[in-house]
């Protein structure tokens, strides 16, 4: 059941918890109970709006860093992971197989500032071997929703 | 100058709801649940497929009953979902289960036959019968049956001129199905009187919490029935054209050849793409089926809440509410909440007279949409 939920209101959080149960056919009391415990699980970890920026005059800079680190003893990569976290322009941080080590996602209100972040906070932390910075020039798709303004192509009535 | 058009056809009615449908395109925030597609993309795996027919030069016309290959997954598939046993050359590949129905009917009707039609239906079996010659009896089913062919009301309208009963379930438009028990009620009589059964099984994929019994699966049914079926709706590969019919060596010879005549073959690069719907398609099905079992759900829900009496439709992505109770005939419920509130429903009088008393609402839309559409219907409703 939690399963399902999840599934769900993955894709569309705005959904009230009554409308939740009758979509997938539980009472809307379990349900009430499934997510209050998932919330304080942790389990749902938040609930943010998808925001196309392009679609206003904002100028605000999104960009990927791959980052490679010295692992730590005893702590593996987690103690540097969380010092990256702490920062306030990091929307998320990823531990990865491959090349590198970490991919942090941030958003920046300039160029600027994504290059002062780079250069004077993250590369300075202890036990970051290098960086490399990759500018977002457009977002095409975002947490399952296209940020395109295709039109469906499906008539009004057809029988 | 004299009339040069056919007597015959100038019986068969046109769609009589075609100016609702017009009106319907031009209001730009219309919400239609009026379709009778899915909303779905077709699966990218099977449209790459082809798009890699075409680019590999498949572009030629395929034998005429269709590429071999294809009909043996046909085959396969038909045994391993329905436990219906066909042949290959027991099937022929069409352009979409429209053109199956024609040709089923073409190929069995003389002048005077019966043909059996259970009403409110799908709009294209009584005109097809008619072109092809029949008389068209029709039963008309019940709301409290859940619209399913009851053994009284079949024998009740068998003649010694009954030749041919057309069935369509899940049903398109109640969305009702028949179970096996349902189905086993009514196959003596079909057999006792003689009959063939087309049956239009294009939804068969698209049921909840009930799994899709084929009348050629039952004894002594697969050597009087032809079983239509197609991609558009198990796999939303509507645009593509592709269906077919399976039917006994004995009719589908006399098939092949309106097919051949007419249509020469189905297109080449969608017989490719429907191989790989059949042997890769499962999941794809699953994922739709549940979508749309999701939003069946909450329009049944809702329907409840706003006292709108609906049975549980179980096949297909259509409710058929009842709208009997606010005093208007289904065009005029339908023409109101198209002008006051901009949701597009189809009057169930468009699937037959029979039909009158209730409307179509299509599930083939987004939860987000149906949501919308909900709460205008509420709106709406509230007025009366």
């Amino acid at each position: 059941m939690k399963n399902e939920i999840l599934k769900l209101i993955e894709t569309n959080s705005k959904l009230s918890s009554a409308e939740v149960a009758a979509i997938l056919g539980y009472s809307e009391e379990d349900v009430i109970v499934a997510i209050a415990e998932m919330e304080a699980d942790k389990v749902i970890a938040g609930y943010n709006t998808i925001v196309n920026w392009d679609k206003l005059d904002d100028e605000s800079v999104h960009a990927l860093i791959e980052v490679k680190v010295t692992p730590q003893r005893v702590t593996g990569f987690d103690k540097i992971a969380h010092r990256i976290c702490m920062f306030d322009e990091v929307d998320s941080v990823y531990l990865l197989s491959g090349d590198y080590d970490f991919v942090v996602q941030i958003n920046g209100s300039s160029m600027k500032e994504i290059s002062h972040f780079v250069f004077d906070k993250l590369s300075a932390l202890d036990d970051i071997l290098s960086t490399s910075t990759h500018f977002v020039l457009k977002k095409y798709k975002d947490h399952h929703v296209s940020l395109e303004d295709n039109k469906s192509q499906r008539k009004n009535v057809v029988l | 100058m004299r009339d040069f058009t056919s007597d015959k056809i100038k019986t068969v009615k046109p769609s009589g709801i075609r100016k609702f449908f017009d009106i319907a395109n031009t209001i730009e925030d219309c919400i239609s649940l009026g379709v009778g597609e899915p909303d779905f993309d077709t699966p990218w795996h099977i449209a790459y497929v082809g798009i890699e027919a075409i680019q590999d030069g498949k572009t030629f016309y395929t034998s005429n009953q269709g590429l071999q290959e294809l009909r043996e997954e046909i085959v396969k598939w038909n045994k391993r979902k329905y436990d219906i046993d066909y042949l290959p050359e027991e099937t022929l590949v069409t352009i979409g289960g429209s053109e199956a129905i024609d040709i089923a009917l073409r190929a069995c009707i003389n002048p005077g036959d019966e043909v059996i039609i259970l009403e409110p239906n799908y709009v294209c079996y009584e005109p097809d019968a008619i072109m092809a010659g029949a008389n068209v009896k029709t039963i008309k089913l019940k709301n409290e049956n859940e619209f399913k062919l009851t053994p009284e009301e079949l024998k009740d309208v068998i003649t010694d001129k009954s030749k041919i009963l057309i069935m369509n379930y899940p049903n398109n438009p109640t969305g009702g199905i028949m179970t096996k028990e349902d189905l086993e009620k009514i196959v003596p009589i079909i057999i006792e009187n003689d009959l063939l059964v087309i049956t239009d099984e294009i939804y068969s994929e698209l049921t909840y919490d009930w799994k899709h019994c084929s009348i050629a699966s039952l004894p002594g049914m697969k050597e009087r029935t032809i079983t239509v079926s197609g991609f558009s709706k198990t796999y939303a590969m509507t645009g593509w054209r592709l269906g077919y019919a399976m039917a006994p060596l004995q009719i589908m010879e006399q098939m092949k050849k309106i097919h051949q005549y007419t249509i020469m073959a189905a297109p080449t690069p969608s017989q490719y793409a429907g191989i790989e719907a059949l042997q890769n398609g499962d999941k794809d099905i699953n994922i739709m089926r549940e979508e749309y079992n999701r939003r069946r759900r909450y329009l049944l829900s809702e329907f409840n809440r706003l006292g709108l009496p609906c049975f549980e439709p179980r096949g297909a992505f259509y409710t058929f509410p009842y709208i009997g109770k606010y005093g208007m005939s289904s065009e005029e419920f339908a023409t109101k909440l198209l002008e006051q509130e901009h949701v597009v429903v189809v009057p169930g009088t468009a699937f037959g007279e029979s039909g009158e008393g209730f409307v179509r609402i299509s599930y083939a839309y987004s939860l987000e949409s149906l949501k919308e559409a909900i709460s205008r219907i509420e709106k709406f409703l509230n007025t009366l």
